[in-house]
């Protein structure tokens, strides 16, 4: 039933998620993957459309993986799936329990939570990087570098330095996404 | 009435402009709802803030339903996180529709796989940027440490786990 496993995955997902789009990106990545959904270039696309369209970066990967596996009403159930806990949690606290985040226990917790939270995004990057530079998909498959996607991770992090350096903040996502874009022309035509 | 009418257009203005999603909106967020409308105060909003960064979930809908309830309850939770939701719904379900057809095309999906890298470093460098901001002690540097390892481990075992699946 898809339209369940989609409702409760991401049900899951909004539930367990701190630190936003980005936090939540391991733990999509996780079940998109695991579900058979999508494959690691097709989630990589998809994050992009997410990052270049308005909205809230969970919003909108929730209604595609939605909308790709169980069509509007799947894309219905995933938003709202996501949406729900939070609503559910906030709701709680602004009704309730508004010095909850002021009890020891929750702050100790939430100090655990946010170190966990930053070491799984590092590691989803950093596979993510093994699988595009190194072809590595499996720990025994060969390895198969592509100087082309190194070359444009090479480029990417040139132009974000000086743009960094000479505008004094940092590029915006869409112009290094639309920039990246272009370099894929080039170099994979 | 009028006031309920307002939050929702209000949410639905900030769903529909803004882009790379929380962190990007509360800035937007505190503009509309402090400046322009004066709706709550500094504190209050910086109150929220904290609280939308502490519990689960997208930030966007965490401050969404926050704000809502501050100014009208149940319902107005309710209004403004559809509110922020609808935009977003749209714009994604009809691209959803034409993506498969658009990354058919020979040079898109070369530029698709530039794109991918940037992703990437992008992923990579959100999570620089939380890293800088954590709170360093040795307890929260070991449990960085720990998850990354396990992750990456365990990472590269899931996805040949999940290729093997998919074959069988």
């Amino acid at each position: 039933m898809i339209y369940l496993t989609l409702f409760l995955t991401f049900l899951k997902i909004g539930a367990i998620s701190f630190g936003g789009g980005y936090g939540m990106i391991s733990i999509i990545r996780e079940s998109v993957l695991s579900n058979g959904w999508m494959t690691e270039p097709e989630l990589l696309n998809f994050i992009a459309v997410a990052e270049s369209t308005p909205g809230p970066i969970a919003i909108n990967m929730a209604t595609f993986i939605g909308s790709s596996q169980g069509g509007i009403f799947g894309a219905f159930l995933a938003t709202l799936g996501v949406v729900l806990p939070s609503f559910l949690v906030i709701w709680l606290i602004a009704a309730v329990a508004k010095n909850l985040l002021k009890l020891a226990g929750v702050q100790a917790a939430l100090d655990g939570i946010r170190p966990c939270i930053v070491g799984m995004i590092l590691a989803t990057a950093a596979t993510m990087l093994l699988t595009a530079l190194l072809g590595l998909k499996t720990v025994n498959s060969a390895f198969a570098f592509d100087g082309k996607s190194a070359l444009i991770l090479a480029l990417l992090c040139v132009v974000s330095f000086a743009f960094q350096k000479w505008k004094k903040r940092s590029i915006s996502p869409i112009l290094l996404i639309l920039f990246s874009g272009v370099l894929g022309v080039i170099l994979f035509r | 009435m009028r006031r309920m009418l307002d939050l929702f257009l209000t949410m639905l203005k900030i769903g529909l402009f803004t882009f790379g999603g929380g962190f990007a909106m509360i800035a937007l967020l505190e503009g509309e709802l402090i400046g322009k409308k004066g709706w709550i105060t500094n504190e209050e909003f910086i109150d929220m803030v904290v609280i939308a960064e502490s519990t689960p979930g997208p930030i966007a809908i965490n401050a969404a339903t926050y704000v809502g309830y501050r100014l009208g309850k149940l319902p107005g939770a309710l209004l403004a996180t559809l509110g922020i939701c609808i935009p977003s719904f749209v714009i994604i379900y009809i691209i959803s529709l034409f993506f498969n057809a658009f990354l058919a095309i020979a040079w898109v999906a070369a530029a698709f796989r530039g794109i991918q890298i940037c992703v990437i470093l992008l992923i990579l460098s959100a999570g620089f940027k939380m890293l800088k901001k954590m709170r360093k002690t040795a307890f929260s540097i070991t449990i960085l440490v720990l998850t990354f390892l396990a992750m990456l481990v365990f990472g590269l075992f899931a996805v040949s786990f999940s290729s093997i699946f998919s074959f069988s």
